[in-house]
């Protein structure tokens, strides 16, 4: 493994990046995704398809595709971002996706009765949505949503085939040089699943301290 | 096409259904209700299974949506939808079977959230009067417990709180102790005779035939999606006018 700590800072400039993809992109796939996820249960026709075409083209397109079509596609039609941004958006818009179908299962785990008794006191679908119905939503799929943060970690190794330096890029820098695919590559992994096996204990803690009693 | 128009002066009424039909697919559940209950009045809706009693209380805040008819409250129109409405239900305050307290909220979470997110209260102030409120059904040591931690006659006073924390005009109770052992039947009846007695105006649909003796001032039953007979409690319990309500009393009075 020497061919590793030889070009450590290398690798460490990798994984930098692919924390921050990783971070911003699930953020932003958060946001995206909860937002969609209410649309889709909005009493709002056109709201709920949008919703829905939106969920459809993005879950049903490989992210490679859409990193392509955006980081090469957007310039052609006059926008222009810096790559490492526009990476950030395709994966999010990607897995906000996913996101999104797995708030709305958690929406679905909340008694119709909380709804309707929110309804009741007169707060309206805006107000009964954010206070009563994805506080618990949201804890219903923290597992899920961790599963999701663990695929898009990996995900975001898709990256490196449009150009931005992340961790599986860096590693593929150095295997040109030294031509150890093996311990090169094996590295890089250990890399993602430490990452991932920090997601999955995470998501466990979280799990735990947002349950509700029941 | 005669129809007088409504005039702008409030009503003599409290709430006022007028013709409601109601239909879920094929199966018609109300036809032509009409129900006017008066500031203060107390009216109990009985009635077979199947007879329209929870669906027409949960069309008087349009919880269910009517296919026509309409719903009035202190002499205004209920919208089918929009901001209107939910306005118009803050003034109605809604018990159901089922508690549907919220479950990630603690018992005075609950009660204050109404009037600090509908009513713009601020927080302290609501939490005061949550508490008095929870005092006042019997549970102010259930403040910060959530509702899972509560016996089932626990939550419905709870719910029954926070409803009240509206100040609602009115009281709607969909089988308020359906749901409950039968040894919590009568704490939950006992707050509700109370708020009768305190002048609330309270439509309730129940099974419990000696609530409706004790509190009603109106009996009004219900069969086959339409109302039957409407009576003060004694006439109505002692001599039922119709066929219907005697097979119905004879039923659920014969022990």
């Amino acid at each position: 493994m020497d061919v590793v700590l030889r070009h450590w800072s290398a690798f460490t400039d990798g994984m930098t990046t692919t924390l921050e993809l990783t971070a911003l992109s699930f953020a932003g796939a958060l946001l995206i995704g909860i937002v969609v996820a209410a649309m889709r249960v909005s009493p709002v026709p056109v709201l709920r398809g949008v919703g829905t075409v939106y969920v459809e083209s993005f879950q049903n397109t490989p992210l490679l595709v859409l990193l392509v079509l955006f980081v090469f596609g957007l310039p052609e039609v006059g926008v222009i971002f810096p790559l490492f941004t526009t990476a950030v958006i395709a994966i999010a818009l990607y897995e906000a996706a996913y996101i999104a179908e797995a708030v709305r299962s958690g929406i679905n785990t909340v008694p119709v009765g909380q709804a309707e008794a929110a309804r009741a006191i007169g707060l309206g679908f805006g107000q009964s949505l954010r206070l009563v119905i994805l506080p618990q939503a949201l804890r219903a799929v923290v597992q899920p949503i961790g599963n999701i943060l663990i695929a898009l970690t990996m995900n975001t190794s898709l990256a490196a085939a449009v150009g931005v330096v992340d961790l599986t890029a860096a590693a593929n820098r150095v295997n040109l040089l030294e031509a150890q695919p093996i311990p090169v590559f094996v590295g890089a992994g250990l890399g993602y699943m430490a990452v991932c096996a920090l997601v999955g204990l995470l998501t466990n803690l979280i799990e735990r301290k947002v349950a509700i009693v029941r | 096409m005669n129809s007088v128009p409504r005039s702008s002066v409030a009503s003599a009424f409290m709430v006022e259904a007028q013709a409601i039909n109601k239909s879920f697919g094929r199966t018609k559940v109300l036809t032509d209700v009409t129900l006017n209950v008066g500031a203060g009045e107390v009216v109990v809706l009985i009635g077979p299974s199947g007879a329209g009693k929870s669906t027409f209380c949960r069309c008087l805040n349009r919880l269910e949506n009517v296919d026509s008819g309409r719903v009035l409250l202190d002499g205004e129109e209920l919208p089918a939808e929009g901001r209107g409405l939910a306005r118009l239900r803050a003034e109605v305050g809604m018990v159901f079977q089922q508690f549907n307290l919220f479950a990630h909220k603690t018992v005075l979470q609950n009660v204050a959230l109404g009037p600090v997110r509908v009513k713009r209260l601020p927080a302290r102030q609501a939490e005061e009067e949550a508490l008095a409120l929870l005092d006042r059904v019997g549970i102010a040591d259930k403040a910060g417990h959530y509702p899972a931690q509560l016996s089932g006659g626990q939550q419905q006073r709870a719910a029954i709180a926070r409803a009240l924390a509206m100040r609602p005009k009115v009281m709607l109770f969909d089988e308020p102790t359906s749901a409950l052992d039968p040894e919590m039947v009568n704490e939950v009846l006992d707050v509700m005779v109370d708020l009768a007695r305190d002048g609330m105006t309270m439509v309730v649909v129940t099974h419990e035939m000696g609530f409706a003796r004790r509190a009603a001032d109106r009996v009004v039953f219900m069969a086959d999606g339409r109302i039957v007979e409407s009576a003060d409690p004694e006439s109505f319990f002692t001599a039922p006018q119709t066929e219907r309500a005697r097979d119905f009393l004879s039923k659920v009075l014969s022990h």
